[in-house]
């Protein structure tokens, strides 16, 4: 997602679909607009040219092409497998709460057999305490929090990623993604109902910049103290000094050319 | 106090918004009026003097993160009054080294050589579950050829056993008992030579690749495997004769860092710490990857829920992947087959071969791509420098490594390197143990608890 625009016209990437090569999109991607495929694919982003070079001039030919890049969007029902039940069960869950199931969810999607419940942020300790409590859902443990940056996605640049897993109803997993602007880089911290997550939010909070409000103690895990800067945003360089090797310099790795 | 007042007529920079380093204000707050007794050099009866004088029981006491006992860079803050410690806070971060950033600038095969020095002593399993969640993304998990997959469940289990043969040794030397070190230690080195042997290291292996494993396994191996388990199994044998009804062994380590199964649960706890609480629960069996459903093996618990029983856990574990290193030996000498993808656009494009300066490029792979096709050559190009392209959107796959719970979370742009790759590593999450295991109980205990939960700094802080 390094140059690309948010937000492409959605029918036209259907349509060179068709054209399958000349689309220039992978086998895979083709078999994921395919229509009647899993879910209609979301655009997020492009990609120019064949290789994704970005420095000096793109002398392959193929700088005129420009591909989307597509990942799963909202599945319809049936979901399959056992996500329809717990798609059933949290929604149930959730009566008598402080939010209903449309107001907390935003959108499922099924991909790769992984469920991803991507849940408004307000609602996040709602859906949490369903899913530690609920009999039916019983996710008792949650495998801790996975920030992701994603700076081209305007409004939800930062993601926070959960995993849960229910040992009761037999290693069901379900992930869980709550996103929020860089500009309000709040989530609610779900330590309260999952202690466990303790240490990941931290974390998430070290590496992301992501406030977890209501953590009991959110102060950096991995760098030290008076660190500046959240060193897993893609704003934040890399690093790294030239290595001279034989009168020949190596520039650091975020600076290589590179394909992407 | 002279000193002090010194500094303070000295230049120093207000803090202030502007200067990034200053320390926190919480921070000078927390620690005015407190007395600091440093114990570098001196008469240490001078400063025991100084905190009789002063009559305060509570003392709060570093240990580490340069302590032998901490496995590795570990910080233990304790407040103890007198041997009691009555808090117990865990300060990680010293080994991080920004592996997961630095994996966002390499291609997705060049990650498994990163991923594989998170926690050195398992390596294999940071392997296996970052591949696996590459192939989930990639939808060639079905593709992956049996063989790789038989050679992938041989290593993970080889490296599982050198991996508890570490945390009982080092544990046991912990203890003041040197010769549980050296036995385990000797019986690690069967193992890492037959590691060794096949993927010519003994760490850092980065053996198991996107689509299969690096190389298939050398003349000979089977033999040395024949050779190996038989003697490690004596050496398992010694170990238990040693251990397993050692009065002094019971006694520093019977109901040492107690934590029951609700403490499991809340925090999160897996592998021989959640399986000492008598829960059977171990990835192998309840979301089987890499055809382990298909091996013959027990999941190992006790009931005591304390040092003590982790210890015996993880030597019936041992046995048990003895079984099956036996069974995948077995398959592996049955069959022949492929151990890479068949997809040429994914499978790395050359075999490696013992020359003699050491493993490098098969002759063949060189000269087909430098004398006889030049395609191949594209191919090889193009494959290494640019890597191969992973569409986009997330995974997650968890497997059981000797500590528990190891996840692996990547997402791919549909780039030729990953988006964001993040490791959930068992040691990480089971350090926050650390304080309900040891609050309450002796220094000499934290010691104990500690080593149960087993954790490897190079994991815990990546």
């Amino acid at each position: 997602m390094s140059d690309g625009e948010k937000k492409h016209d959605a029918s036209s990437v259907n349509a060179d679909t068709t054209k399958d090569q000349a689309s220039g999109l992978t086998p895979g991607e083709v078999e994921l607009a395919r229509p009647g495929g899993p879910a209609e694919p979301e655009v997020v982003g492009v990609r120019h040219g064949m290789f994704g070079a970005t420095q000096g001039a793109d002398t392959t030919g193929y700088s005129g092409l420009v591909r989307p890049i597509l990942v799963a969007g909202a599945s319809e029902r049936p979901y399959g497998g056992y996500f329809d039940e717990i798609a059933d069960n949290l929604e149930r869950g959730l009566v008598g709460g402080t939010a209903s199931y449309a107001e907390a969810v935003d959108r499922v999607v099924v991909d790769r057999g992984e469920m991803t419940i991507h849940i408004r942020r307000e609602h996040l300790l709602a859906v949490a305490r369903a899913l530690r409590d609920d009999a039916s859902l019983r996710f008792e443990i949650v495998t801790g929090v996975s920030g992701v940056h994603y700076p081209n996605r305007t409004g939800e640049e930062l993601h926070a990623v959960y995993h849960f897993l229910s040992i009761t109803h037999g290693g069901r997993r379900v992930r869980i993604e709550v996103s929020c602007p860089d500009d309000d880089r709040h989530i609610p911290s779900i330590v309260s109902v999952y202690p466990a997550n303790d240490w990941h939010e931290r974390e998430t909070w070290d590496m992301f910049g992501i406030e977890f409000d209501g953590h009991p103690a959110l102060t950096r895990i991995l760098m030290p103290d008076d660190w500046p800067g959240h060193p897993q945003r893609k704003d934040y360089p890399l690093g790294g000094i030239p290595v001279e090797y034989k009168g020949a310099t190596i520039p650091p790795p975020d600076q290589r050319r590179s394909y992407n | 106090m002279s000193t002090h007042t010194e500094f303070t007529q000295t230049e120093v920079p207000e803090p202030g918004a502007n200067d990034v380093y200053a320390t926190s204000v919480a921070d000078e707050q927390a620690s005015e009026g407190a007395h600091v007794f440093n114990a570098a050099g001196g008469d240490w009866n001078d400063l025991v003097d100084e905190a009789t004088s002063l009559g305060e029981e509570r003392i709060v006491v570093n240990m580490g993160p340069q302590h032998p006992s901490t496995h590795g860079v570990l910080r233990l803050i304790l407040e103890i009054d007198g041997e009691t410690v009555t808090e117990a806070r865990a300060g990680i971060g010293y080994l991080h080294t920004g592996i997961e950033k630095n994996m966002e600038y390499r291609t997705w095969v060049q990650g498994v050589t990163f991923c594989t020095r998170m926690d050195y002593l398992t390596p294999m399993f940071q392997e296996a579950a970052y591949c696996l969640a590459i192939e989930k993304l990639l939808g060639i998990t079905d593709q992956i050829p049996e063989r790789a997959s038989v050679i992938r469940v041989l290593m993970m289990e080889m490296t599982r056993i050198s991996s508890h043969l570490i945390c009982l040794g080092t544990g046991g030397m912990e203890m003041g008992a040197t010769t549980v070190m050296t036995v385990s230690f000797r019986e690690r080195e069967r193992l890492l030579r037959v590691i060794e042997m096949v993927t010519g290291l003994r760490m850092n292996n980065a053996y198991i690749r996107p689509g299969g494993v690096a190389q298939d396994l050398p003349p000979g191996c089977i033999d040395a495997l024949r050779e190996m388990i038989p003697e490690v199994r004596r050496g398992l044998g010694e170990l238990e004769a040693l251990l397993n009804e050692n009065p002094i062994l019971k006694g520093r380590t019977v109901d040492v860092g107690v934590l029951n199964l609700a403490g499991c649960m809340a925090l999160g706890i897996t592998g021989p710490v959640l399986r000492s609480t008598g829960l059977p629960h171990d990835l192998r069996k309840l979301d089987p990857y890499c055809g382990y459903e298909t091996y013959d093996f027990e999941v190992k618990t006790r009931t005591s829920m304390d040092a003590y029983g982790r210890l015996r856990i993880r030597i019936d574990e041992m046995y048990e992947s003895l079984k099956i290193i036996e069974q995948a030996t077995d398959r592996l000498q049955a069959d022949e087959g492929p151990v890479m993808v068949a997809d040429k656009k994914i499978a790395w494009p050359a075999q490696l071969a013992l020359g003699s300066d050491g493993l490098g490029n098969s002759l063949d792979h060189i000269r087909e791509i430098m004398g006889t096709s030049m395609e191949s050559l594209i191919h090889h190009f193009k494959l290494v420098t640019e890597g191969f392209r992973v569409p986009a959107g997330q995974a997650y796959v968890a497997i059981e490594s000797p500590k528990g719970e190891l996840g692996c979370h990547i997402v791919s742009d549909g780039g030729t390197r990953p988006y964001r790759a993040h490791f959930r590593d068992p040691s990480f999450n089971n350090l926050q143990a650390v304080a309900a295991m040891c609050e309450g109980s002796q220094i000499a205990d934290v010691i104990v608890a500690v080593a149960s939960i087993d954790p490897v700094m190079g994991g815990v802080d990546r």
